[in-house]
């Protein structure tokens, strides 16, 4: 009875809202609407300028989007990769930004009209830099003794996963399999996800993790802990950006395309570092918090167009699969 | 006849809500998809991890259970319960307890180490199978301890006084009826492993239909190949299910008056290794999740509690529904139809949900009520397998002479089948409300942010970097599980012997 009082309660609430200010209904993953993620900093700043109410729907954002087709509530999605964005352009769902890229500050150039960049990362491997001494290059990773324990993420469930299959071909080309073969005895273990390899590094379960180039910027910033790194590799490392993008459906049109203005504003690219633990796209880099200034950065960026990994990704996986299946 | 009539509609609904969001992500897209070769690899692991998971979890729960049985120590009782946790463990809470015991850096290589033996490597195949009788060991023991107390002890008491050899007389008939099933249920539970077999199975060797699903769903959007392998598992566990209940046979042992077994046989030695042995397998991980969760509890964040609110309001309405359903679903149909709902992958289930809801309301606002439904037609197996023989031996034992006084219906079951179901009733709504607690489930399929469960929460604060807070989550997830558990336990124990 109370719990049907509630929803009659929330429900007249939502519609006497709905009444008076436009909603922006904006899908993201779940990482991102969290409140340990950008999406409630965001959620705010924006509100106090476009006069409506932003609301969060999070799961996964292209398998859901599909699912929903035409018929869906979302005025903007944000948080596409690169690697798998081929999918959600060809679905036809999403309309051009109408947006300058001048303002961004990514190590490549991006002339994207649908889907806009708003941070991006590096895959590299974390280290204990108090037990190991760090890799100058993938091939000195390659060499290192097989008692370094390394643990990815299974490129079949996890997006950073298979950015380094992607890098491992960017490298290594046609010998992807032996390079995977040579690091083969030193992957203790293949994660679901991020989080698993995350985690099991900062237990000791493992030397050597899959992450990101900016993952040390967590442990500097929010722990003080100086002893994590960012192996730089001098073969160059594998570049993954985030994107949002307009629905062509949207009956909000000029909100969702105020939102994605908002989104290269230097309000919206200084809350990135520090929630989304990633570099912002549009923002020069000595407004970066301390912390990301003195990141290591690599000197070359490798990175596949959304064709060519969508073409590569298959083949980038037997490699790694054969390999590993030995 | 009503009973029947009931009987049958529970189960056709309970099929019916597994086949047609299935049948839905099919139709949505677009018919059946031929499997590759990966694909038929993968369906081979599955089917032998689950096997070999099953065989030796029901293996070593025989000996553990006999020896719970007949020996009577101080802290039994709560000992029994503990060493149910495990199954309720959420699977990455459980495998970093694991990896602390028998990981790399792990309790046994740091004790192994100096004495010079090689240090013992978890991941592979082994630490799969591993992996699921840890989780699986305590289900399988308490189904078969259920099995041993069911025998009236004044059967023990005739046997022994007439000098008969227990186990051929009492002990094998009940195995006979209860191993089966027991392996059943814990094989389609491993057929449906994923997290488990790619962390601890160390890389693509391990690869399971449930891996093969989550790629197909969630980078390919291959909607087809997602559901025709739901579809395989579906035909796999269905067909597991009617095998092992086909050969559950055996007789029943007759009433008694429900005392409590006293047994003066066996080797007290024995006994206590078996116990002994099993403790500490389940019980030293769960000590690693405590001391890794302690330092995390300090830093949870206040949204963790309407987080908490919720899982438990979810956990109590799943224990309700659950019961409800089971009861009248407790067939030899019924219970193959319920094995249908745990072969089939929650991602596929989720989605085909998602797809029905989708014309008549928001998805995100049903979301803890189709949490909650996938969560009951997840325990029910469970709770059938538990309740489904102390539910026929009370029909067989007290059914005529209920009759015979004229007692219908309600009245029925409440006078003489309820009290006789206390135990195995309190079990089943422990174990259906822990596993409701723990399960992240389909959740991630219609959040909105701040509307999570206790496990999602978990979940963000490990993506959000904050492993020690995770911990700290993951710490009071286990514990509120476990608390809720017992306190369902407990209730089904309260009229013990005086």
């Amino acid at each position: 009875m109370q719990k049907t009082l509630l929803t009659v309660a929330g429900l007249f609430c939502a519609s006497v809202a709905a009444a008076e200010t436009p909603v922006l209904t904006v899908y993201a993953p779940d990482y991102f609407g969290s409140e340990w993620g950008p999406g409630p900093s965001i959620e705010e700043a924006f509100e106090a300028r476009c006069d409506c109410d932003l609301q969060y729907q999070t799961g996964d954002l292209l398998p859901r989007l599909l699912l929903e087709g035409a018929n869906t509530e979302a005025d903007v999605a944000i948080g596409f990769n690169s690697d798998v964005s081929k999918r959600a352009r060809d679905s036809g769902l999403f309309a051009p930004h109408g947006l300058d890229l001048s303002p961004l500050t990514l190590p490549l150039e991006w002339n994207d009209d649908t889907f806009l960049p708003f941070n991006y990362g590096h895959t590299a491997f974390i280290y204990d830099n108090t037990k190991l001494d760090g890799f100058d290059s993938f091939e000195a990773l390659l060499d290192a003794p097989d008692d370094v324990r390394v643990v990815i993420q299974d490129p079949r469930s996890s997006i950073s996963g298979l950015a380094l299959v992607l890098w491992v071909n960017a490298v290594y080309g046609d010998e992807a399999e032996a390079a995977w073969a040579r690091l083969a005895p030193k992957i203790v273990t293949v994660t679901q996800g991020w989080s698993e390899s995350y985690g099991l590094f900062t237990d000791g379960e493992a030397d050597v993790v899959l992450s990101y180039t900016t993952s040390p910027a967590y442990h500097i910033i929010a722990e003080e802990d100086l002893t994590k790194s960012a192996a730089i590799f001098e073969e160059g490392h594998y570049f993954m950006v985030e994107t949002a993008a307009k629905l062509a459906g949207t009956d909000n049109g000029d909100l969702a395309d105020q939102f994605l203005a908002f989104i290269l504003t230097e309000d919206f690219q200084t809350m990135i570092p520090t929630t989304n633990w990633s570099f912002p796209a549009a923002l020069s880099e000595d407004k970066w918090p301390e912390g990301f200034q003195e990141l290591p950065m690599p000197e070359t960026v490798l990175f596949y167009t959304e064709d060519e990994a969508a073409a590569l990704r298959e083949p980038a996986i037997e490699a790694w699969r054969a390999a590993l299946s030995q | 006849m009503a009973r029947s009539a009931l009987s049958i509609i529970a189960a056709l609904v309970v099929a019916g809500a597994v086949i047609v969001p299935v049948a839905a992500v099919l139709w949505r897209g677009g018919g059946v998809a031929a499997l590759s070769a990966a694909d038929w690899a993968a369906l081979r692991f599955t089917v032998w991890q689950a096997f070999w998971s099953a065989a030796i979890s029901v293996v070593l729960a025989v000996p553990v259970a006999r020896a719970l049985a007949r020996r009577a120590f101080v802290g039994r009782s709560a000992l029994i319960s503990i060493m149910g946790a495990p199954f309720i463990l959420p699977v990455i809470v459980a495998i970093l307890g694991l990896l602390a015991v028998f990981g790399g850096n792990g309790l046994v290589n740091l004790i192994l180490g100096p004495l010079g033996v090689p240090r013992l490597d978890i991941y592979g195949a082994h630490g799969v199978i591993l992996a699921h009788v840890f989780f699986n060991l305590p289900l399988a023991v308490r189904l078969i301890l259920q099995g041993w107390l069911g025998i009236p002890s004044e059967r023990f008491q005739v046997a022994a006084s007439l000098g008969a050899r227990l186990f051929w007389l009492l002990e094998w008939p009940m195995l006979k009826r209860i191993v089966p099933g027991a392996f059943a249920v814990i094989f389609v539970i491993c057929l449906g492993s994923f997290a488990v077999a790619l962390t601890l199975g160390g890389g693509p060797r391990a690869t399971t239909v449930e891996l093969a699903i989550y790629q197909a769903f969630k980078f390919d959007f291959d909607l087809s190949k997602a559901a025709s392998l739901a579809v395989v598992q579906m035909v796999l566990g269905g067909v597991a299910g009617l095998i092992a209940l086909g050969l559950a046979r055996g007789d029943m042992m007759g009433a008694g008056l429900d005392r409590v077994v006293q047994r003066w046989d066996g080797s007290r030695l024995f006994d206590a290794l078996w116990i002994g042995a099993a403790a500490a397998f389940l019980l030293l991980p769960l000590a690693a999740i405590l001391v890794a969760g302690l330092p995390g509890l300090l830093d949870l964040p206040s949204s963790i509690w309407p987080a908490t609110v919720r899982s438990v309001c979810v956990a109590l309405a799943a224990v309700v529904l659950t019961i409800a359903i089971a009861l009248p679903l407790a067939t030899k149909a019924g219970e193959a139809a319920s094995l249908l709902g745990i072969s089939v992958s929650g991602l596929v289930l989720g989605t085909g949900l998602f797809l029905v809801l989708q014309p008549i309301v928001r998805p995100s606002d049903v979301a803890l009520p189709v949490t909650l439904l996938v969560n009951v037609l997840m325990s029910l197996p469970f709770v059938l397998r538990i309740l489904r023989p102390g539910i026929e031996g009370a029909r067989a034992d007290f059914g005529r002479l209920g009759q015979s006084l004229g007692l219908r219906g309600w009245a029925l079951w409440r006078i003489v089948y309820l009290p006789r179901l206390r135990r195995p009733l309190g079990f089943a709504a422990g174990l259906t409300g822990a596993l409701a607690m723990g399960d992240l489930g389909v959740i991630t399929l219609f959040s909105r942010p701040g509307e999570g469960t206790l496990p999602l929460v978990m979940y963000q604060l490990m993506g959000a970097y904050q492993m020690e807070a995770a911990y700290g989550a993951a710490l009071l997830l286990v514990a509120l599980s476990l608390g809720l558990f017992w306190l369902f336990d407990k209730g089904g124990r309260v009229h013990a012997d005086v």
